[in-house]
């Protein structure tokens, strides 16, 4: 018997774990640096 | 590019490089997304699934290219002593990884509408993988050497030796049997339509510009980072020497 799948869950699956993933890498990436500069600015002031 | 070895100068061009290739890779990457769910048409063979690739590809490619800038960072690192070289390096390694996931992951995505499996231990896949596996031993050894105090020159020798994989990622299906497709763009030919290849090389542009402005980040991070502790570590020296206990030993 042949399987029926809709091809379409298939690529808004992939489409949505990629633009997860990315973004989370972004955020982490983002929030990183300026959680970085920001204590070197600090350490400087201090 | 010796001329970027002093931090400040580097840093300098990271400010206003990084917001550039974040917000323009951005908008090139959405751009060939939307483009590719919306404008383009379903393949003869694969139907819709083909949209899939407009991710996948280019995640591949960086995930690959990652690591080569890995490889070419600790090069520069053991060769010129370069001082941003093992910074570089461990800049890329988390954006690459998370891009060889994204790849493993579309890629598995994709196969099972397309192959009937999610997976399979073929060429292709399992150096993909193996990458993968490279990526997490690269970025576990390098937080234990900067935790530690450890040499960079050992994650540098790491980096050169993992390299030996993207060829073999590269060729796989050229030299084994596999149900991936064989290389459909090598250097100046295409097999891929028109159709889709303008869209996929605009994706490729747009993610190599976003993980250009996600290692730039890191970088700008990591080089904080860095002068946190040197900075602490100087002042802890001076409070030292300026301690009460010190002149005890004149005093002896």
């Amino acid at each position: 018997m042949r399987e029926q799948l809709n091809q379409w869950d298939f690529v808004m699956l992939a489409y949505a774990v990629s633009a997860i993933a990315l973004g989370g890498l972004i955020v982490w990436a983002w929030r990183a640096m300026r959680r970085a500069e920001t204590r070197r600015d600090a350490v400087r002031r201090r | 590019m010796h001329i970027y070895a002093n931090p400040t100068r580097f840093l300098s061009l990271a400010k206003w490089l990084m917001p550039f290739l974040f917000w323009s890779g951005l908008v090139l990457s959405v751009g060939a997304l939307v483009w590719g769910l919306v404008a383009v048409p379903p393949d003869r063979l694969m139907g819709e699934t083909v949209r899939i690739l407009f991710i996948h590809v280019p995640a591949a490619w960086l995930g690959m290219g990652g690591w080569a800038g890995i490889a070419i960072s600790s090069a520069m690192l053991l060769i010129w002593k370069h001082p941003l070289a093992a910074i570089a390096a461990r800049a890329i390694a988390v954006p690459g990884m998370v891009f060889c996931a994204i790849c493993l992951a579309t890629g598995s995505i994709w196969g099972r509408p397309t192959w009937g499996t999610w997976w399979e231990w073929d060429g292709r896949l399992t150096s993909m993988l193996v990458l993968l596996f490279l990526y997490v031993g690269y970025i576990a050894l390098t937080q234990a050497s900067a935790r530690e105090g450890g040499s960079a020159k050992i994650a540098a020798i790491f980096g050169l030796v993992g390299a030996v994989n993207v060829p073999i990622i590269n060729r796989s299906v050229v030299w084994w049997n596999s149900l991936h497709q064989p290389p459909s763009i090598t250097a100046g030919k295409s097999a891929i339509d028109a159709t889709f290849l303008v869209p996929l090389l605009v994706a490729v542009v747009g993610f190599s510009l976003l993980f250009g402005a996600i290692v730039l980040m890191r970088m700008r991070a990591l080089i904080a980072e860095q002068q946190v502790e040197a900075r602490l570590r100087r002042r802890a020296l001076d409070d030292d020497a300026s301690a009460p206990g010190v002149p005890v030993m004149e005093q002896a």
